[in-house]
Parts: C-alpha cells; structure tokens; sequence
C-alpha cells in the first residue's frame, strides 16, 4: 500500500454546496485526494457524485463559499478548459470520442501540433505512441476508433487525460461496460497509474471493485458528505449502512418456492438460433413461478438469446411453446401479444422515450388495449396506472408528469420495469436488471422479481453480477461463446454457487 | 407547449412593430383577414410537417405534391354537373404521393429526405404533364367559395373559410397529437425509434401514417389553392412552400431530430411567416429585401429560443 507520505493532497475540496432552482443537490460537501491513491466515492444515485464531478470538471459552478485547492492553492475553476489546464481529466461513463478519427487525431483533438500551417502528423504520431506505449495498449495510434471495443475506447480516453499530464484522473463508472477480462486489465492499469503518482478518483456502485483497489472510499448520501473509511475500516456493512442510512438486513429476499422448477413447465425454447453468428442453437425451459438465471461472460451471447426469443432479432430456426401453445414470434410485437415481455440492459438506448413523461412510458405498453373507441386515450387509466406504478415501485419524482429523462438511473429503471409489469407478461426476461442503479433501488427490484415468481409468472434474469444470479434465481443456466454451456441448481444439478458458474463459463468444467 | 409560448411574443412584437411603421393600418380587421388568408395554406402544410418532423422525418415534396392536386382539382372540377369531385380528388392525389413517400421510408428503408426530395422533383414534373405543361381556369369553380368567402361573425368582424379550414386542421392534429394513442406512438417513434420497435410499437404503420397525413394535407392546400386562384399551373404553384412549411414549424420550437414539439407552435410560426410578408409588404419593403428580412428573421428567432431554453434548463 502507498504510504501517505504526502502532507498536501493533491486535491482538496471543502464546504462545496451546488443549489439548482428548487433544489440543494450538493450541501457542504468535502472530498480529498492524495496522489498515489485511490479514492472510491460511492453513494446512491442522486446522492451528488456527479454534480460533484462537473464541478471538479468545470462543467457546474459551485454556491460561493467552497474551497477548491490543487497542491494547497486556492483555485477556481471556471470551465472545462481551467479544469484541464489544473490537470483535472474525467473519464465519463459515456466516452466522448470521436468514432471517425484516429487514435492519435482524437488524443490531439483542439492541440494539434502544427508545422508550416499543416497538422504535423509524423509529430502526432510519434507523441501518441509514447503515450500508449506507457499504457501497453494493443492498438497503433492510426487505429479508428470506431471499431475498438468499449474497453479500448476508455483506454483512448486515459491516454489522452495522461497525455496531456493529468495529475488528478476522475474515472465514473469505468466497469459498467466491461468484461471480467477486460475489467482485470483496466484495474491493473488504474494500479500502474496509482503507482506514477496520479490522484485518482473511481466512482462505482460495485462493492467488489471498490474493495478490490480503493485506499479510502468517501461517501456522498442525499448531497452530503457521510464520511471517509480507509482500507482497515472498510466492510460491506458499514459502506451500505453509510450509502443508504440504514440496515439492509434481507439484501436478498426470497419469499417464493425455490423449487419452482419442480412446477409446470410455462416456456419451452427449442434450438434457437440466429444462424451461428452470435447464437448457436439454445434451447431451454422456464417453470411457472421460477427465476432462472442466465450467466456467462460479456459477449457469451446471453442478450442476443434473449433478443432472439422476444422477436428483437431475426432468427434462423427454433420452436417457442408458452402454456403448451406452440407461438410464432417474429417481432416484439408478437412476443407482447402473447406475454413475453423483455426488459432491455440498455435503458437509456433502447428502452426508454427520455422525452417523454413518467406515465407515458409507464403506460406505452397498454395504451392500445386501454384506448377507447377509435383509439382515444384513455386518460383515466393513464393516470390510474401511474399512479399505482409510482407507489408500488416507490418511484421518487415528483409527479408522472415529468420527462423520465430527468430521473436518477435507479428510478428510471423502475419506470421501465413497470412498462412490462403494466402488460401483466407470463414470461418476463430482465436483462442486467439493475445495472446502473443504487442500492436502494436495486433491493426493491429484487423484491419485485421474487413477488413475481409468487405470482407464477416466469422470470428470466440476465445479470454479469455473479452475487445478484446466486441471491435471485433458483437455477442458472451458463452461457459461453453463444452456447448454454451448463446448468447450476434446479433437482439434481450442482448447487448455485459462483464456483460452478464461473467453472461453465470460462470452460474448465467438463 | 412551453416551446409554443416561446414564440407568441416574437409574433405580437412583430405586429405591433409593423402597425406603428405602416402609419396603423396592420391591426385592422380587413387587414388581420388578409394576414389569415396568407398564413391558411402554409398552416396547413405546416400541421402535416408537423406529423413528419415529430417522427424525426422531413417532407421536401409538400409544393410539389400542392401543385399536383391543384391540377387534379382543377381537372376534375372541369366534369360537367360532377365538379365537386375535385376536392376529393385532391386530397386523394395527396395521399397517394403521400402513401408513397411513406411506403418507400417505412418498407424500403430509406431516407425521408433522399425519398422526399426525388418527389419533389419528380411530382412536380408530374403536375406539369397534367395539365400538358399549360395553366387549367375553371371561372366557375364549383368549390370557389373555399378560397374566397368569408364567415360573418361579428359585425364587421369576417373570418375567410380559408382561415377557418386552417384552424379546423390544426386542433384535429392537436386532438390526433395529444389525446389519441397514435398521437403517443409519433412521439415515442421520433423519441426513440429502437426503443419504440422493442415495445411493439408497429413502426413503419406510425411512418406511413405521417406521410401520408403530409401528403393529404398538401392535397388540401392543392384544394385552397386552387380555390383562390380559379387555376391551376403545375410549373409554378406551391414552389419553395415545403421551404416556409419547415420554417414554421421550426419556428414553433418542434425539434428537427424529432419526438418534442407541439402544433400550436407550427401555428404560431406560420403566422409570424404570414405577419413578415404581409407587414413587409405594408411597410413598403421590396420584394428582394423582404427575401432577407425573413430569412434573418428566421434564424434570429429559432436563435432567441435557444438561448431562452438553455438558460432556463437545469443541466
């Protein structure tokens, strides 16, 4: 561990309160950050990391009154640029590259060096290389970067805050998109840059990751700072206890029959397939009132299988049977219609209308059946629905009238999970339930997929956290390079355990 | 409708400015007519631009297809004892451009403003070989009071038909927007086109629907059109309309990537298109300068709204 020998952090800010119209986002709020470590800040959504971040970054202005001091001078930090020039670089959730630029034109994007009045490529060139050299990057700086994979993306976008000698990196979320393999490199990289001496700060929501490289971990909750705990203090318990203010004692809750599968069988896959490209013929079976899960590394094929099952994507041949029923689902549309409903692991690309109000994309699903003659909409449902969505999810907005757009990722996804529970589905597919949503959030959607499976619907949950398919589901299908590699659990299978899973999924057992 | 509201003060400025310059005779009853006269047609290419753009579509081939149905109108207008038949066959004229337009973005997939813009041209030739490339009058148009009868409806206070037919088709397409399902499913295809097709949204119907909407709202402005003029001419007629149709609906604060905006807006902006032309023209500005005062007038207000939004705006 890096011993603080450093008496002046490198970042430090203190009595930092931000007030939108209406609302205290940020309420005297102090962070430190010392080089050569890092910092984990944690906290539910909405619990101000973010109005935090773009204050670091100059996007937001802090009230007056806050100190912000880099190496114990006082500075201000007015704008992005400032921000820069402080050697402040924040790596976002949502990179901001340019995919039809090089490696190198996008690190040299608004500095390129110039010779005679022309872009000096060769220059270019050759200070990118030195840069991704130090980084052990596997791509060449005339690589575009619109076909790298997210991973290699981020990995531009740290080349480029160091490139332009980022004293303080911010990472916000950098895993969400990352396989395990591709998450190991990244850590390693983080542990490389801690060890030059750079400030880092990692945002995450990911108990693991936190206790795998933070030094300290801060903690925001409601806009307020909560506390700092290092290394030695640092347990599951306290960090909940901090982020959410109270106990979770049942994280997991499971009030239904675990042996659901021992029930009817409610949907028979059979050699599905999209013609090998990501999905080699799967087949499987959901029981009424069971929570199967669906495992495997980024890139197995687990959403391209759902996808293909729910009519997203053409498939080439298979045979789904629902209650005994032999269906054709060649669209959503078809899959709705006879109760198959999937929730989308992108919410904000492909599942919900950001403009659009809570309601409305509470009610999008049911807005047809509910509609009164000649397609009027029935405003009384609308509203009823909402309503009742609102309450029994615990959505915190003000009303159903705001954009769902402006919601925090964990109400958002509640608002979404909702448009499928409005349609009253058999078969309910929930792809990365809770990716980008806090705890609180997250226990209520445990509690709905468990009340589910109470309610003898089928409820298929696609998760890349291992901990979330052992507490949610009574059965675990592994997959593995678009292939059901194994089952866990159910009668007779080996018992649900991270070892076996991850055993099928990286193919070391038989 | 916060966006719509935006622009009310520019469109009340702007008659206020042009009553003092044109020594009072803007805001007069006789002259308020005329304003609406003016703003009827482009209204109602406006309401169906309205339908496009909400999808994050665009119709380039609205003049063209007005020009087509004026020719069919005045065509069928001509038929001995039948000649109320044209003003069903231009609307059916419009939908039927409209259908393909839609047929050819929703089926074959591509791009409404490539699709639109071959329309534009090819429509256009179209209406010149119906009429043989010549103009068609018909000094006894059946339907004539379309374009030039006005309803009484306070003494000295007239409203023309033209106007009223405007305002009809802007609340139909508000009740259509708002209050029908269809009217949720424009907003969420051009919110989100992927996610409209993962919630079984059925989008090339909601496609189809718009354009051709668009199209039979130009046939009816191929109606008024040729109603006014006693003639139709497929060279001339309707040229650069679809141009003052995106205007105004740009104006009314519609988001050209679609899925917000309101029709009150395209009301408003076609209305402060018609408020330019008449008030310039009241003022005495020539034909050329009135090219530019209105172009600038354009960007300077979409411009305004901007700067309004962003700071109002929490993030």
């Amino acid at each position: 561990m890096p011993v603080d020998s450093d008496p002046v952090p490198r970042l430090e800010m203190r009595g930092i309160s931000k007030t939108f119209p209406g609302v205290k986002a940020l309420n005297d709020v102090r962070l430190t950050a010392r080089g050569g470590e890092v910092l984990a800040l944690m906290g539910e959504n909405g619990a101000g990391k973010s109005t935090l971040m773009k204050i670091l970054s100059g996007a937001y202005q802090a009230d007056a009154g806050g100190t912000l001091l880099i190496d114990g001078k006082p500075v201000t930090i007015t704008d992005p640029i400032a921000a820069k020039r402080h050697g402040i670089s924040i790596i976002y959730q949502e990179l901001a590259l340019a995919p039809n630029l090089t490696v190198a034109e996008n690190i040299y994007l608004g500095i390129e060096p110039s010779r005679h009045g022309q872009v000096d490529r060769p220059a270019m060139r050759t200070g990118c290389q030195a840069v991704l050299n130090r980084l052990g990057a596997p791509f060449t700086p005339d690589t575009v970067v619109g076909g790298m994979s997210i991973a290699e993306q981020q990995l531009v976008e740290i080349a480029r805050a160091l490139h332009v000698n980022s004293k303080i990196l911010v990472l916000d979320e950098p895993t969400t998109a990352l396989s395990s393999r591709e998450t190991d490199r990244l850590f390693a990289l983080v542990r490389q840059l801690r060890g030059e001496g750079i400030a880092l700060i990692y945002i995450s929501h990911r108990m693991a990751e936190v206790y795998e490289l933070a030094d300290r971990v801060s903690v925001l909750r409601d806009g307020s700072y909560v506390g700092t705990l290092t290394r030695e203090e640092l347990s599951a318990e306290a960090l909940v206890k901090m982020m959410v203010g109270r106990d979770l004692s049942s994280f997991y809750t499971k009030t239904h029959d675990p042996h659901g599968s021992r029930g009817s069988v409610l949907l028979e896959v059979r050699g599905i397939t999209d013609g090998g490209r990501r999905v080699r013929p799967c087949s499987l079976s959901l029981h009424r009132g069971e929570v199967l899960g669906i495992a495997g590394l980024v890139g197995s094929g687990r959403t391209e299988l759902a996808r293909l099952i729910y009519g997203a994507d053409p498939k080439t041949a298979g045979d789904i049977v629902l209650d005994g029923q032999s269906v054709v689902i060649e669209a959503p549309e078809d899959a709705l219609a006879v109760g198959l409903a999937y929730l989308t692991e992108d919410r904000k690309g492909l599942g919900l209308f950001l403009d659009l109000s809570c309601g409305t994309n509470i009610n999008l699903g049911v807005i047809g059946r509910d509609a009164r003659t000649g397609g009027i909409l029935n405003r009384t449902a609308w509203r009823r629905r909402a309503d009742q969505a609102f309450e029994t999810l615990r959505v915190r907005a003000p009303s159903p009238q705001v954009t769902v757009g402006s919601l925090s990722g964990g109400n958002q996804q509640k608002v979404l999970l909702s448009r499928w529970l409005e349609i009253g589905p058999k078969v309910l597919i929930l792809d990365e339930p809770t990716r980008g949503v806090d705890i609180g959030a997250k226990s209520e959607i445990y509690r709905i997929i468990d009340e589910l499976a109470k309610r003898d619907i089928g409820v298929i949950v696609i998760s890349s956290e291992l901990p979330e398919i052992i507490g949610v589901c009574d059965r675990v299908l592994v997959m593995r390079e678009g292939q059901i590699a194994g089952e866990v659990g159910g009668a007779g299978g080996a018992p649900v355990t991270q070892e076996n899973i991850m055993a099928f999924g990286a193919g070391i057992a038989a | 409708m916060m966006q719509a509201l935006g622009m009310l003060p520019v469109l009340f400025i702007l008659a206020i400015a042009f009553h003092y310059l044109g020594d009072e005779r803007f805001l007069t009853a006789q002259n308020l007519s005329i304003v609406a006269q003016q703003a009827a047609i482009n209204t109602v290419l406006g309401a169906g631009m309205t339908f496009v753009i909400l999808t994050g579509g665009i119709d380039l081939s609205v003049g063209s297809i007005l020009a087509a149905s004026a020719m069919s109108a005045l065509i069928f207008s001509l038929v001995p004892g039948w000649g109320m038949l044209g003003i069903p066959a231009a609307l059916l004229t419009g939908l039927g451009f409209g259908l393909i337009n839609g047929s050819l973005i929703a089926f074959g997939k591509l791009p409404p403003f490539i699709v639109t813009l071959g329309s534009l041209t090819a429509v256009r030739g179209l209406a010149r070989l119906m009429g043989n490339d010549a103009t068609v009058f018909n000094p006894d148009l059946p339907f004539a009071f379309i374009g030039n009868a006005a309803i009484k409806i306070a003494p000295g206070v007239q409203i023309p038909v033209l106007a009223v037919i405007a305002i009809v088709v802007i609340v139909v397409s508000w009740y259509v927007l708002r209050r029908t399902v269809l009217g949720i499913w424009i907003y969420a295809v051009g919110g989100n086109p992927a996610a409209a097709r993962l919630s079984g949204i059925k989008v090339w119907r909601i496609l189809l629907f718009v354009y051709s909407v668009s199209g039979m709202l130009a046939g009816l402005g191929g109606v008024m059109s040729a109603a006014r003029l006693f003639a139709a001419n497929g060279l001339q007629l309707g040229q650069s309309y679809e141009l003052d149709a995106i205007a105004a609906v740009i104006l009314g604060g519609t988001s050209f990537v679609g899925g917000i905006g309101s029709i009150w807006g395209t009301l408003i902006g076609a209305l402060i298109i018609a408020v330019l032309s008449n008030g310039l023209t009241l003022v005495g500005v020539s034909d050329i300068w009135q090219f530019i005062v209105k172009g600038l007038v354009i960007i300077g207000a979409v411009a305004l709204d901007r700067v309004r939004l962003q700071s109002s705006a929490r993030t």
